[in-house]
């Protein structure tokens, strides 16, 4: 198999962070708490709810639920703020956010072509030496157009770095600050779901992964999907379109090992071998790994040890334990 | 979870042989004592369903038993066979798979008329003229998303009054607010016709919070509304469209948090409700950019006269008048139909008539007929193509 190419320029000076733990969906089976507690995690929490937009700085729940101090570093009003006091920035920011859209409808456009070879090829019953070969090249061909499409996400992202230095917004160096400051008096990071690309974008805007390369973090759904390399939406159902998983964006990389796949229950046809295949072998080297109420992970010795019966996809179609990879 | 491997979903695909009745078997017995059959009628649910097969039953006394459905092209009526020494009587009805069939068992003494449900079938529709029993072939289940579902979020109902000038009295409308309504948020609009009907026989509460809480749909405020008399407004009233866009849309949207535009605004329907969601739009076009018409009594004449009764003569008058001179009445359209229903001729025309305006047309047939629950079990579809969630983007 051909190694993935290595992703240029973002985020590749982070460090890894002391501690890391990823958590299934909070909602009805909140283990949040317990993994804090499973750090050894005191003092106060900081809040990423970005990813709730408009409900940012509904905490309530999770104060209580964490029954230690919290402070919502309200990342999305901030940005708001931002955009309000700096309309440079803001319209390059739109233009920006204007070219990925339009961008990933392109890489959707090939997707849906280059996915259905791997599909019919997984499903044939042939000779397999004549078969195995032409499955990888069909599963190859499917990485490679995720890196093309990556690369030149990457591009669009240098080009605002080099046009829009956060230094040149005063606006924003200012909210930096604020957000620098709150932080340091904090003992660690919750990182909450919600919408993945509104939440990967106030982290970047605020560098918020570099800030908290001290901390111990805790993050569930999207808030664990923005700290792997690579941001993979998914769906094997839905109700329109062929439910074809698609590469949206290169994630803060806090780890390049693992892919997180919250609510897969829901959205993952885990009993069609197929498709877990085909989404397995796609993704590799990273574990693919569910996330569903009750499943953690933590990242222990470069590696990841299951907190709780977790699971990963298997490169031969099966859902198997983690521990077993 | 189940977890299929290889070689069980091989051998799922290889076993869809033909297998022989459990009714053909129990015939083939010797023994048809009282015992057997009621042996019979505890080891299967009723009817039984192999494969395209559906075996009625129904046991006692009558002259003859009827199958009496709504399959629009079976005969209406189809008679039970009673097996000879017995009061058992049965019927087996040939159905393709993703068949969802309503009836009754219309048991005959002499003269008399019983029309009952199926005493052995627990499944059952509600509509406005009481209930049915139902029957669903493999692939035709009744969807989870339609079903109250303990982890869903619910939206809440709130009634308001409009005073209207155009009827010139107050009209009671129901407002759906989606679960976490937030006024600092913008929603799309969606005015249903025969908003109690739906809520009462579509479950359309159940399905407008599931389908939120799936991200499959946005979440989204809905005017449920209802006709003093349906007959007279829905058909092809210029009132009736003048009372929406005029007094019912601008008073909500001063009201609440919407998104005033025409992307953001729609008009659903089914049968008569079709029919007036789509007249409405076509007598103020470009305000409603969403339509979803469902089993719409779209009856035209191309010729002659029309044989569907007089409720139909302003149906008609409309829907001539707009295949003569169709506009460009919405930005999307969501039209669904039935094939067991009469009304398919009639929809399957509207087609070519809706494309030919440039609208966004997307058209789908069930098997299935003129029913609250075949239009509640096309919502998904229809309203995720309409008005389409953050599905993709949101991982809570």
């Amino acid at each position: 198999m051909a190694a993935i190419p290595k992703k240029a320029g973002l985020d590749d000076n982070l460090c890894p962070m002391p501690a890391l733990t990823l958590l299934g969906p909070q909602r009805l089976k909140p283990t949040l708490a317990a993994a804090f507690d499973e750090l050894d995690v005191t003092g106060t929490v900081a809040a990423v709810t970005a990813g709730w937009q408009e409900r940012e700085a509904e905490v309530e729940e999770m104060k209580e639920h964490l029954g230690r101090p919290v402070v919502d570093l309200l990342l999305h009003r901030r940005g708001e703020e931002v955009f309000a006091e700096d309309p440079v920035l803001f319209r390059a920011h739109r233009a920006r956010q204007d070219r990925l859209r339009k961008m990933q409808q392109l890489y959707r456009y090939r997707l849906d072509f280059t996915i259905q070879p791997a599909r019919e090829l997984l499903l044939r019953e042939e000779d397999p030496e004549l078969l195995a070969p032409e499955t990888e090249a069909a599963i190859e061909a499917l990485r490679r157009l995720d890196a093309e499409h990556l690369e030149r996400i990457a591009d669009v992202y240098r080009t605002f770095a080099s046009e829009q230095p956060p230094e040149r917004s005063s606006a924003l160096m200012k909210q930096r600050a604020e957000v620098a400051e709150v932080l340091a008096g904090c003992d660690a990071l919750a990182l909450a779901g919600g919408h993945v690309a509104v939440l990967v974008n106030r982290m970047r805007m605020f560098g918020i992964a570099a800030l908290a390369t001290k901390l111990p973090v805790v993050a569930w759904s999207a808030g664990a999907m923005v700290l792997a390399e690579r941001i993979v939406l998914f769906h094997d159902s839905p109700p329109q379109g062929a439910g074809n998983a698609e590469v949206l964006d290169h994630g803060l990389a806090l780890f390049r090992d693992l892919l997180p796949l919250p609510h897969a229950e829901r959205r993952l046809r885990l009993d069609d071998p197929y498709r877990v295949e085909l989404f397995a072998r796609r993704f590799a080297p990273a574990l693919c790994v569910p996330l569903d109420p009750g499943d953690r992970v933590s990242r222990h010795r470069g590696g990841w040890r299951p907190g709780a019966p977790a699971r990963r996809l298997s490169p031969d179609g099966r859902v198997e334990d983690l521990e077993a990879a | 979870m189940t977890v299929s491997t290889k070689e069980t979903v091989s051998a799922g695909k290889a076993s869809a042989s033909k297998a022989v009745l459990a009714i053909h078997r129990l015939l083939g017995e010797s023994d048809l004592s009282g015992e057997r059959i009621d042996r019979f009628f505890a080891e299967h649910t009723f009817p039984v369903v192999e494969d395209c097969s559906v075996t009625f039953v129904y046991r006692g006394e009558a002259d003859a038993v009827l199958l009496q459905h709504f399959i629009y092209g079976l005969e209406t009526s189809q008679p039970f066979q009673r097996v000879a020494g017995s009061d058992l009587w049965y019927l087996v009805q040939e159905l393709p798979e993703e068949s969802h069939l309503q009836y009754k068992i219309n048991v005959l003494h002499g003269e008399e008329q019983n029309w009952i449900l199926d005493p052995r079938n627990p499944h059952r529709a509600l509509d406005p003229f009481g209930a049915n029993s139902v029957v669903r072939t493999r692939g035709a289940e009744r969807p989870a998303w339609t079903r109250d579902d303990p982890e869903v979020r619910p939206g809440e109902i709130v009634e308001r009054t409009i005073d209207s000038t155009v009827f010139g009295e107050q009209r009671l409308v129901r407002i759906y607010l989606p679960a976490r309504f937030r006024p600092t948020r913008r929603y799309p609009l969606l005015v249903v016709h025969d908003g109690h009907d739906y809520l009462r026989y579509s479950s359309l509460k159940t399905v407008l919070d599931n389908l939120i809480h799936r991200l499959e749909v946005a979440p989204m405020i809905v005017a449920l509304t209802d006709a003093d008399e349906r007959l007279d407004e829905y058909p092809n009233h210029e009132p009736h469209a003048r009372f929406l866009t005029d007094e019912l849309a601008p008073e909500l949207e001063r009201e609440l948090p919407l998104r005033a535009e025409p992307a953001a605004r729609g008009l659903m329907g089914a049968s008569f409700g079709a029919v007036a969601a789509l007249s409405c739009a076509w007598r103020h076009p470009g305000f409603y950019g969403r339509l979803l018409l469902q089993s719409g009594s779209f009856a035209f004449t191309d010729i002659g006269q029309h044989r569907r009764g007089p409720a139909f003569d302003p149906v008609v008058e409309f829907v001539n008048a707009f295949r003569r001179d169709p506009g460009r009445p919405s930005e999307k359209i969501f039209v669904s139909c039935g094939t067991y229903e009469s009304l398919i001729y009639e929809n399957r025309s509207m087609v070519p008539f809706l494309q030919a305006t440039g609208m966004d047309v997307r058209y789908v047939e069930a098997r299935d007929g003129h029913n609250w629950e075949n239009w509640r079990d096309r919502l998904r579809e229809g309203l995720s193509w309409l008005f389409p969630g953050p599905l993709w983007m949101v991982y809570e």
